[in-house]
């Protein structure tokens, strides 16, 4: 009963860590915020978010405390930690390394043909 | 929160689960009303989008990371119920593994005790005794003289003494006590390597002839008689009538190995002057120097043997000539028991492998009968592997429970072992459970539940899961096999511990069968030691003696009485060197050495022992009177091989003594043990040794009954002298039962251990037959209505059964032969592969498999066809 995901795990907590670190925020608003940032091309499962935040929380990359909503219900807010903010950097660093190793490579190809 | 945490609060963490996603739940419901959605439309959906809040759940739990934790505790409180469920399947599985694990435990803990944890001692392993030899390679007491000279010319101990028993009477405030003691030369304790706690050890000094009188205590001793008062430590006591300064005190926990016993010592004080210098009577142990081994010690103490030097003269019987025997310490005090305590163990690990084989066959049986619901639980999202876990934390459960149990039985094993352990066991008072064995038996248990439990869940495939769901009452090849061997494999491993058993009561017939040499019903015998100077004067002894014996005599219901310096079959061992005057067999410098008793005038008599030839010894020989002795008739044959020894003459010990004239051949009687045949001896008058022997042994014939003149023949011997000690009562029945004590305890262990195999072997009989017949249950109603008589049905259970025992037997059978090599060194007068025994188990396995059979066949042929054919 293995769910399809679009994302790989690591990618995942990444796009999670940079969401909040813009302040703290509750699960449902990641959810949104992600979509409504990737302009919807970004299908995060709601299912795997959850678990994914709890890692996260476990490894003590972020840390959650109860807190009111404008709403006045309450629910779990999630904010980075120091260590957190650590890893975030060392992840976006190494994913812009990849992404421009690749994209060397494919204009390389592109070149090569003409 | 931490993974401790985490664990710890689970409750919370459902909670806080359960809000977080009902909270997110909820706006997205809300969302998407404002979306326009109808309120249970909005909700589907946004329940649809997380995926599911059960699934969603399960994998945050997993993320917590301790997941394992909450299924194996799952899983025990699910083990707990099933067991609780199946109390009597249950109860039968943890008492079987109980008793293997107990026994092995119990036994394990002794014999590591006794034969191979280090003793007491700083290393050990240095600590040597050292025998001087007959007979080919026969240990031997070692003489004084010998010992000087091997002291004084050996290279290889940092420390060597001597020691012999004493049992001095100790005179004080309260009742006079006999202690039992040693003398010892001086560097006793440093051979053993233990200070005295308070005071000082002894010196050299103290161990001069006629020095002065100094006595070492135990703690045990001290705390008892002298209140545990340090103030103790130079004052005097009196020992035997003499005044003895109390110069040490031992420390507590000290454990003398070699005469456990023993609570107080003093020093030897033995001169060469003096003519006991060459008395066979002194044990001698020794500490080897640092750099050298056990070998090379053997072997410069053998060159010294062979090379005689002119200023250590050795007298023919003290020639050394045999060589010398060098023993480890422990080697030594444990060579007696090594081989029966080896056997008990053999059994024990026996017993414990039935015991698993009995388990496992259990669990097999109802993991063929639970298929059913495995193949629900698979069906439900569990995975193989959970499956598995889950069946071995039910047999691991079982199996700790069963160790749990095992071990309280290990406790009482270990002290019903120690009560009914031989007298003279070593290190018997420390025998208790100590940790690596505790270790070793929770390892065990482990070890068993994962092997055993194995079994079961390895046949755990898909496809089985399956087949399950479609329950039928077929078998399954693959398990019954495994069931079926199992079944024979316990039938062969009791055959086998049972052929032991048999084995060894047959040996013990034979021992006791064995003629000692004289008569044993209704004969007392008894110790009496004068002590006081009174009997310095051997006037004296010798006139208490015939006293005493004229006492005794007059006695209603005593029929005769005697006194002897040694007593057959009483772990007595006094050789003295003989010397013939012309014998044509032996050399005129090598003398032999003889069991030598000094025995009063109807000794004979008294015992029963036929005379060959010549005259017994009457009043006439005296003091005063022509000095003679009479001899054993295989010392005879063997000295004077085709003329009469009668009118010989011999010198018994050293050789500038009187000659005594052979005048009469008596029976051989077996000195040692009914099992030992060397019985050459040499007879004299106690009056007629050169000194009076202050210890002898009453023996008296009675009537009747014996035992019930105890009392009478103290109060004879009493009415001599009212302060003599006498100890060491029995019945010579009695000795000659406590003689085969070792053998005894043996056997008691085995039969024990077979009758619990017996026991087993037949409950896993029954089991099979039994599940068996469950199973084919519509086969036997299809068989009756095709025709079959019950008496066919009985038939074909008993056949199954039997075949089963038949092959169990013949497999046995060849294990037996071959194991009985091992327990070879037990078996006394018959042969390892005594029919009567093997035929006799054999016999007793097919009666009990037989009975085994009789539920489950009679089950069988009382199975109403009509019902069982109806109900598929």
């Amino acid at each position: 009963m293995a769910e399809k995901s679009d994302l790989p795990q690591g990618t995942l907590d990444l796009l999670i860590m940079k969401v909040v670190a813009l302040g703290p925020i509750h699960g449902y608003a990641i959810a949104q915020r992600l979509q409504q940032v990737s302009r919807d091309v970004v299908q995060v499962p709601q299912g795997s978010l959850y678990p994914a935040l709890h890692r996260l929380e476990n490894r003590g990359l972020l840390a959650a405390d109860w807190q009111q909503t404008e709403t006045g219900r309450e629910a779990k807010f999630y904010r980075l930690t120091r260590k957190g903010r650590k890893q975030l950097d060392t992840e976006i660093a190494n994913w812009l390394r990849l992404t421009d190793a690749i994209g060397y490579i494919l204009k390389m190809s592109q070149g090569a043909a003409e | 929160m931490n993974w401790w945490q985490r664990l710890l609060s689970r409750k919370r963490m459902e909670a806080e689960l359960e809000k977080e996603l009902r909270f997110h739940v909820e706006q997205h419901t809300s969302d998407l009303m404002a979306q326009g959605l109808g309120a249970e439309e909005a909700r589907r959906q946004a329940i649809l989008a997380l995926g599911g809040l059960d699934q969603v759940k399960e994998k945050c739990r997993d993320a917590r990371g301790t997941r394992w934790v909450a299924e194996f505790i799952q899983d025990l409180h699910y083990a707990g119920r099933r067991l609780r469920g199946n109390p009597v399947f249950a109860a039968v599985c943890i008492l079987t593994l109980a008793l293997g694990i107990g026994a092995s435990t119990a036994i394990l803990s002794a014999v590591h005790t006794v034969l191979f944890e280090a003793l007491p001692y700083p290393e050990a392993g240095r600590v040597v005794m050292i025998w001087d030899s007959y007979n080919n390679g026969k240990r031997l007491d070692v003489t004084f003289g010998s010992y000087r000279e091997l002291a004084e010319r050996s290279r290889s101990f940092q420390a060597v003494a001597v020691m012999r028993s004493w049992q001095p009477t100790l005179l004080g405030e309260a009742e006079p006590e006999r202690l039992d003691g040693q003398r010892v030369s001086a560097s006793y304790f440093q051979v053993l390597g233990v200070a005295p706690a308070l005071g000082r050890n002894f010196e050299p000094s103290d161990d001069l002839l006629n020095g002065p009188k100094v006595a070492i205590l135990s703690d045990g001793l001290w705390r008892r008689r002298f209140g545990g008062d340090a103030a103790i430590v130079g004052k005097p006591i009196t020992l035997n009538g003499d005044t003895y300064t109390v110069i040490g005190i031992m420390p507590r926990g000290f454990e003398n190995v070699l005469a456990p016993a023993a609570e107080a010592w003093t020093t030897l004080q033995y001169d060469m002057s003096q003519d006991r210098a060459w008395g066979h009577h002194l044990r001698m142990a020794a500490r080897l120097r640092p750099d050298v081994d056990r070998e090379r010690a053997r072997h410069e103490l053998n060159m010294i043997a062979q090379t005689v030097m002119q200023e250590y003269p050795r007298p023919p019987w003290a020639s050394l000539q045999q060589g010398l025997i060098v023993n480890s310490l422990q080697d030594d005090i444990t060579d007696d028991v090594k081989p029966v305590l080896l056997a008990i163990l053999g059994a024990a690990m026996l017993l414990l492998a039935i015991a698993c084989v009995n388990v496992t066959n259990l669990l097999l049986a109802r993991g063929a009968q639970r298929r059913g619901e495995f193949a629900i639980r698979a069906a439900l999202g569990a995975g193989r592997l959970r499956l598995i876990r889950q069946l071995l934390t039910e047999t691991l459960l079982l199996a700790a429970l069963g160790g749990g149990l095992g071990l309280m039985l290990a406790h009482l094993g270990i002290s019903a072992f120690v009560a009914l352990s031989p007298p003279g066991l070593p290190r018997a008072d420390v025998i208790g459970i100590d940790s690596s064995v505790f270790a070793f038996s929770a390892g065990l248990t482990t070890l068993i539940g994962l092997m055993v439990g194995v079994m079961p869940a390895l046949t755990l495939s898909r496809s089985q899961l399956h087949i399950g769901l479609q329950q039928s009452s077929r078998r399954t090849t693959g398990h019954h096999l495994m069931r079926r061997s199992f079944v024979v494999a316990e039938v062969a491993l009791a055959f086998v511990l049972l052929v032991s058993a048999g084995l060894m009561m047959r040996s013990l017939q034979r021992f006791f069968a064995i003629a000692p040499g004289f008569e044993t019903s209704e004969l007392i015998t008894m110790q009496v030691q004068l002590s006081g100077h009174r009997f310095d004067k051997e006037s004296a002894t010798h006139q208490f003696y015939s006293e005493a014996l004229a006492a005794v005599r007059h006695l209603p219901g005593v029929r005769a009485a005697a006194f002897t310096s040694q007593l057959p079959i009483s772990g007595d061992d006094q050789v003295y060197g003989v010397q013939f005057e012309s014998s044509p067999t032996q050399k005129a410098e090598e003398g032999r050495g003889v069991f030598r008793y000094a025995v009063s005038p109807g000794y004979f008599e008294t015992m029963d022992i036929p005379l060959r030839h010549g005259r017994l010894l009457t009043n006439q020989d005296l003091a005063d009177a022509p000095r003679v002795a009479l001899i054993s008739e295989s010392l005879a044959r063997r000295s004077f091989p085709n003329e009469d020894a009668l009118g010989q003459r011999l010198h018994v010990g050293p050789n500038t003594g009187p000659w005594y004239t052979i005048v009469g051949i008596v029976g051989d009687v077996k000195q040692r043990s009914l099992a030992e045949d060397w019985a050459e001896a040499v007879y004299l008058p106690t009056t007629q040794w050169h000194f009076a022997d202050r210890v002898l042994w009453l023996v008296a014939r009675a009537d009747s009954d014996a035992a019930a003149l105890v009392p009478s023949i103290k109060k004879a011997i009493w009415s001599v002298d009212k302060d003599q000690p006498i100890v060491r009562i029995a019945t010579m029945e009695d000795r000659l039962a406590a003689s085969a004590a070792s053998r005894r305890f043996a056997l008691i262990l085995f039969q024990a251990f077979g009758l619990v195999a017996l026991v087993l072997a037949a409950t896993g009989i029954y089991g099979l037959l039994s599940g068996s017949v469950t199973e084919q249950i519509r086969e036997i109603g299809v068989r009756l209505a095709l025709g079959a008589t019950r008496a066919n049905i009985l038939m074909m259970v008993f056949r199954q059964g039997l075949a089963l025992t038949g092959l169990g037997l013949a497999i046995g059978l060849s294990a037996a032969m071959a194991t009985s090599r091992l327990i070879f060194s037990l078996l006394f007068g018959i042969s390892r592969l005594d029919p009567i025994a093997y035929l006799g188990v054999s016999l007793l396995l097919v009666a009990v498999s037989v009975m085994a059979c009789l539920l489950p066949a009679w089950r069988a042929a009382r199975v109403d066809p009509a019902i069982t054919l109806r109900a598929e």
